[in-house]
C-alpha cells in the first residue's frame, strides 16, 4: 500500500514555469544606435501611458537602456512620441 | 574639429507652401553662410503632433544633417529661438554609431530607389 501511494501521477503533466532567459536585444543583434525618429520602434519600450519601461521587464543592458531612455527623451520633444497617454497600445 | 550634427525642427501649420519653403531656405543659407557643409536634407512634411504645441496640432517638419564647426550651433539655436515660425527644435551631435546608422540608411533607401526606377 505504502509503495503504491509514494508516487503520484497525473494525467497531464503539470504546467512547471520555465523561466525564459531574458536578453538584451540590442546586444543580441549587434544594435549600435537608437534613432530617435524611429517611434514606431521606440514604443516598445514604453507601456500604454507612454512611461518608459523599466530594464527588470525589457530585460535590456544598462548600456542601451541610457541610450533608449535618451531617444525617448528627444522623441518626446519633437512631438513625435506623447509625454502622457491613455491607451497607446 | 569637425562634428556631424543633425538638426530637426517643426514650422507651424499655418504657413503657405512658399513660406514653408523660404524658411527652410533661410536656414540652409544660414548654415552654408556659417562654413558648414550639408551633408543631407529630409522633409517630412506634415505630421500630426502627439501632443499640440502652441495649440497646434500639426507641423511641419524639416531634418538638416551638416558637418561643420561646433562654435555655430549656440548661433544655430538662437536664431531657431527667435523665429515664431518655429515650433520645436532639436539639434543632436552625432557619433560615430549614428553617422554609420544614417548612411546605411540612406543608402539603402537609394537602392530602393534605383531599383524601382529600373522596374
Amino acid at each position: 500500500m505504502a509503495q503504491q501511494n509514494s508516487e503520484i501521477k497525473y494525467l497531464t503533466p503539470i504546467a512547471v514555469d520555465v523561466k525564459k532567459k531574458k536578453y538584451c536585444r540590442f546586444k543580441k543583434s549587434g544594435i549600435k544606435f537608437i534613432d530617435f525618429k524611429d517611434a514606431d520602434f521606440l514604443l516598445k519600450f514604453v507601456n500604454e501611458q507612454g512611461k518608459i519601461l523599466p530594464r527588470r521587464i525589457t530585460g535590456t543592458s544598462t548600456k542601451y537602456q541610457k541610450k533608449v531612455a535618451q531617444a525617448i527623451k528627444r522623441a518626446r520633444h519633437l512631438s513625435l512620441m506623447p509625454y502622457v497617454a491613455d491607451l497607446l497600445k | 574639429m569637425l562634428n556631424q550634427y543633425e538638426t530637426v525642427f517643426i514650422l507651424t501649420p499655418v504657413l503657405s507652401d512658399e513660406q514653408m519653403k523660404e524658411a527652410v531656405k533661410k536656414y540652409q543659407d544660414f548654415l552654408i553662410g556659417k562654413g558648414a557643409e550639408i551633408v543631407h536634407e529630409e522633409s517630412w512634411g506634415m505630421r500630426k503632433l502627439a501632443y499640440p504645441i502652441q495649440k497646434k496640432s500639426t507641423g511641419f517638419y524639416h531634418l538638416i544633417e551638416f558637418r561643420s564647426e561646433g562654435n555655430l550651433i549656440s548661433d544655430l539655436e538662437i536664431t531657431f529661438k527667435r523665429d515664431e515660425r518655429v515650433l520645436r527644435f532639436l539639434t543632436v551631435k552625432l557619433d560615430k554609431h549614428a553617422v554609420a546608422y544614417n548612411d546605411k540608411k540612406r543608402a539603402k533607401n537609394n537602392a530602393e530607389v534605383v531599383k524601382e526606377v529600373a522596374q
